[in-house]
C-alpha cells in the first residue's frame, strides 16, 4: 500500500475514533515506514551485488 | 550488609554460619525503608513474608539443608513477572485486581535455588518505555541524582540493586530494559541470548523481542543467576580465565556517531585501559545499522498491539496517555511492513554474526547519554537532538532484534557523577560471561552500590 494513502486513511481513522493526538505519531510512523521500505530495497540490492560477484 | 556486597562474597559467609539470611533480608528492608519513599523503586514490598522465609532459610542452613546457590539471598522481581499470591501490576491501572496464581518459571527457579523475594519493582508501564516515568505508581528516580530517570523499563529493579534494597533483581529486556537501567544506575545487567530463559508468566511486550535476565552488582553474580534461570549449574568459582588477551570489536559507524561527550570520554578511557592491559581492539562494521530503529519499531509496535488490542478497546482510558498512544500506533502497522521488518531482521542478525567473526565480543556504550532529567522530551546526541526514547534505545535494541546476548558493565562516572555503562555482546551467553568476567576489573574501576 502506498504510504501517503495509508497515512491519510489512518489519520482519518484516528479522528473518527476520537484520538486526534495520535495523528503526529502516525506521521512519525509513516516516515519510519518509508525508511524501512527504502532500507529493505538497499539490502536487496546489496545481496544482488554480492551474488553477482 | 554493605551496599557493595555481592552474592558471591556473601554466600560463603552464609554457608559458614557467619551471616544469616535474616540479617540480609533485614538489611534489604531497612534500605527500602530508608530510600524508597524518595526513589519509588517498589510497587509491593513483601516484608513479613520475606522475614518468615529468611527464618526458614536460616533453620535449613543450621540443619545442613542448603537450598542452592541463592540460599537466603534477597532478590526483587520486576512487577511484570508473576509471583504467586501477589498482583502483577505491570505498573498499570489496566491490571487492577490481578493476583498471580502461580510463580513464573523464572521465579520458580530463583526460589528453588534459595532466593527470598523482598518485593516487586516499579517499571515503565507494561515495559513500554525506557525512562520509568510512565507508571500508574509514579515515576522512579535515579539514586545517583533523583532529578533524573533511572532508565527503564526495569528501573525499579536497577535502583533496588544499586542501593542495597536487594542483592539482585529479575528484569525483562525488549529493547534494552535490563541494560539501560543497569547502565544508568551503575550496576551489571545481563540480557541472555533469546529463548534461554523462559518468558512464561511474564506480561508480554513483544513475543519475538522479550528476554528475561538478571540485574546484579557483579558479573559473577549475573553468572550465578543466569545459571539458575536457565536451569543449568556451572560454578563460576571453578572457572579459570584463559591466559591469552581478548579481542573486542568496536562498531564505530552508527553506534559511536552520536555520543554525549562525557560518555564518549568514559568509553574511550575504558578502551584505553583495556588496550594497556593487553587486550586487542579492532574496528568492525554492522552493515545496514541505520535500519535498526525502524526494524525494531515495526516489530515491537505490531507485537505489542496484538496483545493489547482487547485491553485498549475495553480500558483504553486506564493506560498512561503516552503508552496508550504508542500501543494505538501499533494497530496501524501494515502486515506487509511487519514482514519487511522480519526480513530485515534476519539480515541484521547475519550482520552481527559477521561482525563477531574473529572477535570475542563487540564493545560499545550501553547508553549514548547519561541518565536524562525526568520530564525531558529530547536529548542532545552529538550535533542532533533526538526524542529521549529513541536516544535511550539506540545502542541496545539491535541485540533484541538479533537475539544475541549482551551485558552492561559500569565503566565509571561522568564529571557530574552519573554512571556510564559499557555493553559487551557475543554469540553465546556463557562465552560472553567468561569475557565479561575477565574484563570487569578493567572496565569497572569504581565500587558498585550506593
Amino acid at each position: 500500500m502506498d504510504i501517503d494513502a495509508w497515512l491519510a486513511a489512518v489519520q482519518a481513522d484516528a479522528d473518527r475514533r476520537g484520538l486526534p493526538e495520535l495523528k503526529p505519531l502516525l506521521a512519525t510512523l509513516a516516515a519510519a515506514t518509508r525508511a524501512l521500505r527504502a532500507g529493505v530495497k538497499a539490502m536487496d540490492a546489496d545481496d544482488r551485488r554480492r551474488d553477482n560477484r | 550488609m554493605t551496599a557493595a556486597a555481592t552474592i558471591a562474597e556473601l554466600t560463603p559467609l552464609l554457608r559458614r554460619g557467619r551471616l544469616r539470611a535474616s540479617d540480609l533480608v533485614d538489611a534489604s528492608l531497612r534500605a527500602i525503608d530508608a530510600r524508597d519513599r524518595e526513589l519509588n523503586a517498589f510497587i509491593t514490598v513483601t516484608g513479613d513474608q520475606a522475614r518468615a522465609e529468611a527464618d526458614a532459610a536460616d533453620r535449613d542452613a543450621a540443619a545442613g539443608r542448603w537450598r542452592g546457590p541463592l540460599h537466603g539471598i534477597p532478590i526483587s522481581i520486576k512487577d511484570l513477572v508473576d509471583v504467586a499470591g501477589l498482583p502483577t501490576t505491570a505498573a498499570s491501572r489496566v491490571r487492577a485486581g490481578h493476583v498471580a496464581t502461580a510463580d513464573a518459571p523464572a521465579v520458580e527457579r530463583l526460589r528453588a535455588a534459595g532466593a527470598i523475594i523482598v518485593g516487586k519493582t516499579n517499571l515503565h508501564e507494561f515495559a513500554f518505555g525506557a525512562t520509568n516515568e510512565d507508571s500508574a505508581f509514579g515515576p522512579s528516580r535515579n539514586p545517583h541524582d533523583p532529578t533524573r530517570s533511572p532508565g527503564g523499563s526495569s528501573g525499579g529493579s536497577a535502583i533496588s540493586v544499586a542501593t542495597g534494597m536487594a542483592l539482585a533483581s529479575l528484569g525483562t529486556d525488549t529493547g534494552g530494559s535490563i541494560r539501560i537501567p543497569a547502565g544508568a544506575c551503575g550496576i551489571v545487567g545481563l540480557k541472555p541470548k533469546f529463548g534461554e530463559v523462559p518468558c512464561d508468566g511474564v506480561v508480554p511486550l513483544s513475543h519475538t523481542l522479550d528476554h528475561v535476565g538478571p540485574l546484579t552488582r557483579s558479573v559473577r553474580d549475573a553468572w550465578i543467576l543466569y545459571d539458575v534461570l536457565r536451569g543449568a549449574a556451572r560454578d563460576p568459582d571453578g572457572w579459570e580465565p584463559r591466559p591469552e588477551p581478548l579481542t573486542l570489536g568496536v562498531p564505530r559507524r552508527y553506534f559511536l556517531e552520536r555520543l554525549d561527550p562525557a560518555i564518549d570520554a568514559l568509553f574511550a578511557a575504558a578502551l584505553d585501559r583495556l588496550q594497556r592491559a593487553g587486550h586487542l581492539i579492532r574496528e568492525v562494521d554492522v552493515p545496514h545499522a541505520d535500519l535498526i530503529a525502524t526494524v525494531y519499531l515495526h516489530t515491537v509496535l505490531a507485537d505489542a498491539a496484538a496483545y493489547h488490542a482487547p485491553l485498549l478497546d475495553a480500558r483504553g482510558q486506564d493506560y498512561t496517555p503516552a503508552v496508550r498512544l504508542r500501543l494505538e500506533m501499533g494497530r496501524y502497522v501494515l502486515a506487509e511492513d511487519y514482514v519487511r521488518a522480519q526480513q530485515a531482521r534476519a539480515r541484521l542478525r547475519a550482520s552481527v554474526d559477521r561482525a563477531l567473526e574473529g572477535v570475542d565480543a563487540l564493545a560499545l556504550p550501553t547508553l549514548p547519554i547519561p541518565a536524562p532529567p525526568l520530564g525531558a522530551e529530547s536529548v542532545q546526541m552529538g550535533d542532533k537532538s533526538e526524542p529521549v526514547r529513541a536516544g535511550m534505545l539506540r545502542l541496545t535494541q539491535l541485540f533484541n532484534v538479533t537475539g544475541h546476548p549482551a551485558i552492561s558493565l559500569p565503566m565509571g562516572k561522568t564529571p557530574a557523577g552519573l554512571p556510564g555503562g559499557m555493553q559487551l555482546a557475543g554469540m553465546e551467553t556463557p562465552a560472553l560471561l567468561e569475557a565479561a568476567l575477565v574484563l570487569e576489573p578493567i572496565i569497572t574501576t569504581e565500587p558498585i552500590g550506593l
